[in-house]
């Protein structure tokens, strides 16, 4: 096992320092610290923040690769500060930059806002006719785990912005909506308790939605979470192609199991054990204050 | 409260090919944009040399301007980027069609993603684009007289 506890060796941080009240554009500068065996780059910025440099800015909450606040260009790539060990990818230097593709705030923060704005243009939320039953539902939804299956793994987005700091396409047209914004609307088009591709097809099949993308695949390879952007973009170009040409199947999205116990179990699955605990399941809790 | 400026961090073209870390799709992404434009060029250029004839300028007959041997190789040089781009284009429409790119998977790490899917149709297409590169360099080059 690897001894976290020693340092192995210095690495040099050249790290994008922009304060907007001082500067005029963003410069590098360079702190040497010591690295131990396990230790993540945000590990390594907190490092220089308490001890070296306090005027150090950069976003993060979760530190476990969950919120999706950290995302930094290291050594090029776009990626999660906190997911990344500084010894996986540095020999000596390590380079830290904000993700490109969005404007700087300060240092390594960058402003997100225009990539959550497309995201909201795509209506990324269950869309069904029947509204009340979404917002007040007197029952649950019936969704096989096949179904389940075609939306699941878009639904692993934290957020992050590296794909759209990785993707060519960003880069020269601001206005393209993007891998996160169109991999979002893939998740609901395929939901099967969701009835709005028709109503997202405006936005994802206009002129700046998904048929700017020409599969460079950089957001699947830079997504931390394995999302595969590139993947949900394709798909959902397909639908807009069959959408268009009308050969879509038109499917009713599902309906939903009606109140708690009225569910018909399958055949095969075994009755559940009696309880084991006599009484009531937990008598000894304090009445909860609403 | 006062405006807080920002810095504008866009790669523009820079992100297209400063591609010193990237992967495969990404070169042929880049090629097929600038084989693309180069066609387009030459179909300008195309225009402009054959309307010259109404000016009574023929410069594709034989002995004429156009036969000199740096014009035989910017054919051909047009006949590699027509190549390239058809091939790969199959390509790209059958992954645009999400139908080279696999079916949604549970992530689980080392990720796979549809870029390993659909890379042995890049392996083939690329192949058959040699094929044809070299072929065609036989009769546009005159190795094969
Ligand atoms: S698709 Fe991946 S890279 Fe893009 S925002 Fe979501 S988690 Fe981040
Ligand atoms: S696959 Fe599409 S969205 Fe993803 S990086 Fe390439 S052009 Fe951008
Ligand atoms: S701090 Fe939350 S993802 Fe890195």
């Amino acid at each position: 096992m690897p001894d976290s506890s020693t340092v192995v060796r210095q690495i040099r941080f050249h790290i994008t320092r922009y304060n907007p009240e001082l500067d005029r554009v963003p410069y590098v500068k360079t702190y040497a610290i010591p690295v131990r065996e396990g230790m993540t780059v945000l590990e390594g910025l907190h490092y220089i923040k308490d001890n070296m440099d306090s005027s150090l800015a950069w976003r993060y909450s979760c530190r476990m690769g969950v919120c999706g606040s950290c995302g930094m260009l290291l050594n090029g790539h776009p990626t999660l500060a906190c997911n990344t060990q500084i010894l996986h990818i540095a020999d000596r230097e390590l380079t830290v930059g904000p993700l490109p593709n969005f404007n700087i705030i300060r240092d390594l923060v960058p402003d997100l806002t225009p990539m959550f704005d497309k995201h909201r243009s795509v209506k990324p939320f269950v869309i069904r006719a029947d509204e009340t039953e979404v917002n007040e539902p007197a029952g649950e939804f019936y969704q096989s785990p096949e179904e389940l299956e075609a939306y699941l793994q878009f639904t692993y987005c934290i957020k992050c912005g590296c794909c759209m700091a990785a993707c060519p396409t960003l880069a020269t047209d601001v206005r393209y909506l993007g891998p996160m914004p169109l991999a979002a609307a893939q998740r609901y088009n395929v939901d099967s308790r969701d009835d709005g591709r028709r109503a997202r097809n405006q936005v994802t099949g206009a002129a700046q939605g998904a048929f700017r993308c020409h599969y460079a695949g950089e957001c699947s390879r830079a997504c931390p979470k394995g999302v595969d952007p590139a993947k949900a973009i394709q798909h959902l170009k397909r639908r807009l192609v069959l959408d268009y040409l009308r050969l879509a199947r038109r499917k009713k999205p599902c309906q939903k199991l009606h109140g708690p116990g009225e569910g018909k179990p399958l055949p095969n699955i075994p009755a559940a054990p009696g309880k084991t605990v006599p009484g009531d399941s937990f008598p000894n809790l304090p009445e909860r204050s609403p | 409260m006062a405006e807080i400026r920002r810095h504008d961090n866009r790669l523009g073209l820079w992100g297209w090919l400063g591609g010193g870390r990237w992967g495969v799709e990404r070169y042929a992404y880049i090629l097929h944009r600038l084989t693309g434009l180069g066609i387009l060029l030459y179909f300008l250029i195309h225009i402009v040399v054959t309307s010259l004839r109404a000016a009574g300028i023929y410069l594709w007959v034989e002995g004429e301007f156009l036969h000199q041997p740096i014009f035989r190789f910017g054919e051909f040089l047009v006949f590699a980027a027509f190549a390239y781009h058809a091939f790969n284009g199959v390509r790209l429409v059958l992954v645009e069609l999400g139908i080279a790119v696999g079916r949604p998977i549970e992530p689980v790490y080392p990720y796979r993603t549809s870029l390993n899917v659909q890379r042995p149709l890049l392996i083939i297409m690329m192949i058959l684009a040699a094929a044809f590169l070299v072929a065609g360099g036989y009769d546009f080059l005159g190795l094969g007289k």
